[in-house]
Formats: C-alpha cells, structure tokens, sequence
C-alpha cells in the first residue's frame, strides 16, 4: 500500500490494540466484553496486514501460535467452568477471594475492576480465542491470495 | 431532545444512499468504501439505540474486517 497508509497504520494500530485489550479488561463493567474487543483487537491485525502486507506480518505472528492461542483460550474457559464444580458447573468460585472478588458498591458508582469473580477471567478466555480466530481468517486468506499472485 | 429526532431521520437516510451507492458504483475499491461507511453509520444507528455493545461488534466486525477481506480479495483480482 502507499507511504500515506504506512504512516497512518504505524500511528493508530498501538492505539486500537490497546483500546481492543481495554475493551476486554472492563467487559463486566461497561459495554463490551470478550467478543467485541477481540473483533476491535483482530481488526487492528488487519489493518496492519493490508498496510504491510501478510508476509512481513507472518515474520512475527505465526499461524500455529495463533491455532495455539485459540486453543488456550478455549481451555481456559472450560477449565474455568469446571473449576467450579465442587458446588455447580459454570459457579462462581472466585466471589469473596481478593481476586476479582469484590462486591460491587450500590447505586451509581464509578466502577471497580475487581468485581464480577469468574466473569472476568471468561471474557479474557473469549477475548483470546476472538483474537487468535479473526486474525488467523484475515491472516490465511492474505497469505494464500499473495501466494496465488507469486504463481502467475 | 429534538436533535435527537433529527438524527433518527438522517441516518437511516445516509445509510440507504450509500446502500444505493454501493450498488452503483463500477470501481469496487469505491462500493468497498462505500460499505464501510454503511457499517460505520449502522454502528451510529445501533448506539442512537442504546445499544453499545452491539455497536461495538459492528464496528470491528462489519467496519473493519469485512472491508480488510474485501480489500485482500479485489487486490488478488486483476483489472482488464
């Protein structure tokens, strides 16, 4: 792509990964969650693969670690459903320790982060499996498209 | 809240004339373009709405990576 697209995906790709990361982090507290910021993360990934093109993208975000990312989230969220199987599948164990454990203040209240038990660590499970599967969907269908362009 | 009314009869309204434009166009950077803008202004729609969450999905999924795949597959085409 041209310098003008370079210099803008150079600016603005740390800010939507972080903002991507962010959305995540505070998906029990404000709109957003799992979902949502890996979509706002993955697209950040595209922006840098249609600037830089997906061979120099793959030199540093591989297709097997992103199968193996997807994979850990998926165990993740299931290991944290089973956790709490001593009382029932998918409790919240986690409700009471100092991790995530807090209870939530009444009425209008700024927000605390550590609040919401399990529901959290979920939405970081779901947030890695959106990452590692949106990207990896962009990523393949650049590789083998550029690929079909070195054969001809 | 009378501005908010108003905003309630212009978007609908940007959103079919890039749908009609979308259609139109013969370049197809330009009706990729042009879809973009819908979703961008369907994400509008959906937070007018109250509806945040669904916004954001729209946002990152109908905005950003649906034109990154369009954009990668025209690339891949040849132009005659």
């Amino acid at each position: 792509m041209s310098k003008i697209v370079r210099t803008v995906a150079k600016l603005l790709t740390p800010a939507i990964l972080l903002f991507g990361l962010y959305v995540i982090m505070h998906g029990h507290i404000t709109p957003g969650g799992g979902f949502q910021g890996g979509a706002v993360f993955a697209s950040g990934v595209a922006l840098l693969i249609v600037a830089f093109g997906a061979g120099r993208v793959e030199q540093f975000l591989k297709e097997h670690q992103l199968s193996m990312l997807e994979s850990g989230g998926g165990l993740l969220f299931i290991g944290l459903a089973f956790a709490g199987l001593a009382t029932a599948f998918f409790y919240n164990f986690l409700v009471g320790s100092p991790i995530f454990g807090h209870v939530p203040a009444f009425g209008p209240n700024p927000g605390d982060i550590w609040t919401g038990g399990t529901i959290p660590l979920m939405n970081v499970a779901v947030g890695m499996k959106v990452i590692a599967g949106l990207s990896a969907i962009v990523l393949v269908m650049a590789l083998a498209s550029s690929k079909q362009g070195e054969d001809e | 809240m009378i501005e908010l009314q108003v905003l309630h009869a212009i978007v609908p309204l940007l959103i079919v004339v890039c749908a009609v434009l979308v259609a139109r166009f013969k370049d197809l950077i330009s009706a990729v373009i042009a879809l973009a803008a819908l979703s961008l202004l369907l994400a509008l729609e959906f937070y007018l709405l109250q509806a945040p969450d669904v916004a954001i999905a729209e946002a990152g999924i109908g905005a950003a990576i649906t034109t990154a795949i369009f954009v990668i597959a025209i690339r891949a085409t040849k132009r005659t």
